[in-house]
């Protein structure tokens, strides 16, 4: 666990609320790192070495070892690096596993459909995915309920792991009204989450992280735009 | 509802792969627990109180807290006993990043595909498509074993680990899975260390006590076809 000269690179899209998710725990945590931009179109020898199985970023690269899968590489960075402020999962094995729990409820019910929504071909099954992403939220707002005990993140009064894994997407929960037509987390639907959603961007790593929501709702039309192009071509 | 003090209760069912993770975790630390045997298609109040959000074995339970995610679950185990047994994951940083990493892969990869295949109603061209990429998983895990364990009998090396929890508790299923399927996943000539190394793990205590018997899963998972091949022709 040195402190001084640690080398950190971050093989990372400026799209991917998954990378997003990696720039926040460093930026919480004061670690300075070199970003490396990947064009997905042409990827890099060095992303296609360093993560051979999923060829995908993020990839993070701690003096020369790589370590992939963004939940994996947040959890690495807070076990591992020591930087400052408090860890984001919190000490307590029940507290940790309640952590676990949603950030696992997080990724299933919410991030996957989010993702198959941009790549569907038909607006029937992006509607059918959109769908699920909302019945997720509605869930989630119960387990912001149940983690934050009355504080202002899920991590309580500081920002914790579930927030970190949540707010890689904020800029796209931002934009999904502009794309899709529906706000993802609507304040009067879940209170909850929409406060928290501008409490998180309140935060110094949040404003130096987070995408500009106009790129990514122009961003996020064009990928639709695209998958359901290649489907009337078919 | 859990009762009190520092007794282990499991819900879960007598088949679950994700139950026998928990009891592989369980055994392996030397904990005892009582189990309760849950009917899931009759779900107790128990199962839909302390885990509402998925209404699944299995469940934890443990100074009046519910533990869901058989992962999760395991990991908790680690951390809420940690002079129980041996560690599952490595003290190394690093080492414990890669055992994460290749548990995740078997999730997305392997379990996921084969959950999809398991509910009957899939095409035949959806099955063929899960078979390849059931075996495609295979193959990776093969390079990751031979990685992780640089010629020790363990993904965890000399000693079970994480990863070996984690595939270890799947073994009976996918054994099954290879006479339901009418395909060889854990296939000496294609997969050798993997191959192998069920044959060590099946041999543990631990695994006795956890897996179920392979017999009776067959029996189980062709009753459940029958039930669900029944449903389709009725509705069509």
């Amino acid at each position: 666990m040195a402190g001084g000269n640690v080398e950190l690179k971050l093989v990372g899209q400026w799209a991917s609320a998954f990378v997003t998710r990696v720039k926040l725990a460093l930026h919480l945590k004061g670690l300075s790192y070199e970003i490396i931009e990947e064009d997905l179109r042409n990827k890099s020898e060095l992303l296609l070495s360093s993560n051979p199985v999923h060829k995908a970023v993020p990839v993070l690269i701690h003096n020369g070892k790589p370590i992939c899968e963004s939940q994996i590489i947040v959890q690495y960075i807070d076990e591992t690096l020591v930087g400052v402020g408090p860890s984001l999962l919190p000490a307590d094995p029940y507290e940790r596993a309640v952590a676990r729990f949603w950030a696992a409820y997080i990724e299933d019910k919410l991030v996957a459909p989010w993702d198959r929504v941009f790549r569907v071909k038909t607006d029937e099954e992006r509607g059918e995915e959109m769908k699920q992403m909302l019945a997720a939220v509605d869930v989630l707002e119960g387990g912001f309920k149940e983690c934050s005990n009355g504080k202002c993140f899920f991590g309580g009064d500081c920002v914790g792991y579930v927030d970190v894994i949540l707010g890689g997407a904020v800029s796209y929960a931002k934009a999904n009204e502009a794309i899709f037509g529906a706000k993802l987390f609507d304040a009067a639907k879940t209170p909850l989450l929409a406060a928290w959603m501008e409490r998180f961007c309140e935060l110094d790593a949040a404003k130096a992280v987070l995408q500009d929501v106009d790129t990514v709702v122009k961003h996020g039309k064009f990928l639709v735009a695209k998958n359901s192009a290649r489907a009337s071509n078919n | 509802m859990a009762g009190g003090g520092d007794k282990l209760k499991l819900l879960s069912t007598w088949f679950s792969p994700f139950g026998s993770r928990v009891q592989l975790a369980l055994h392996l630390k030397g904990l005892s627990y009582e189990y309760v045997e849950e009917d899931l298609m009759n779900k107790s109040q128990l199962l839909l109180e302390s885990n509402p959000v998925h209404k699944k074995v299995p469940v934890l339970f443990h100074r009046g807290k519910a533990l869901c995610e058989s992962m999760v679950i395991v990991d908790y185990i680690e951390e809420a006993f940690p002079d129980a047994g041996q560690p599952l994951l490595p003290s190394d940083p690093y080492k414990r990043a890669i055992a994460r990493f290749w548990v995740a892969f078997m999730e997305t990869k392997l379990v996921e595909p084969w959950m999809r295949m398991l509910d009957g109603t899939r095409t035949r061209a959806e099955m063929t498509e899960g078979v390849k990429q059931m075996l495609a998983a295979v193959a990776t895990l093969e390079g990751a074993l031979g990685q992780c364990s640089k010629g020790k009998p363990f993904f965890g090396g000399d000693s079970i680990g994480y990863v070996d929890v984690a595939l270890g508790g799947l073994l009976v299923w996918v054994r099954a899975s290879e006479v339901l399927l009418g395909v060889k996943f854990l296939d000496a000539a294609r997969t050798p260390l993997l191959a192998a190394w069920s044959e060590r793990f099946a041999s543990l205590d631990a695994a006795k006590a956890a897996l179920p018997d392979f017999g009776r899963v067959i029996k189980h998972a062709m009753m459940r076809r029958g039930a669900a091949a029944a449903v389709l022709a009725a509705n069509n």
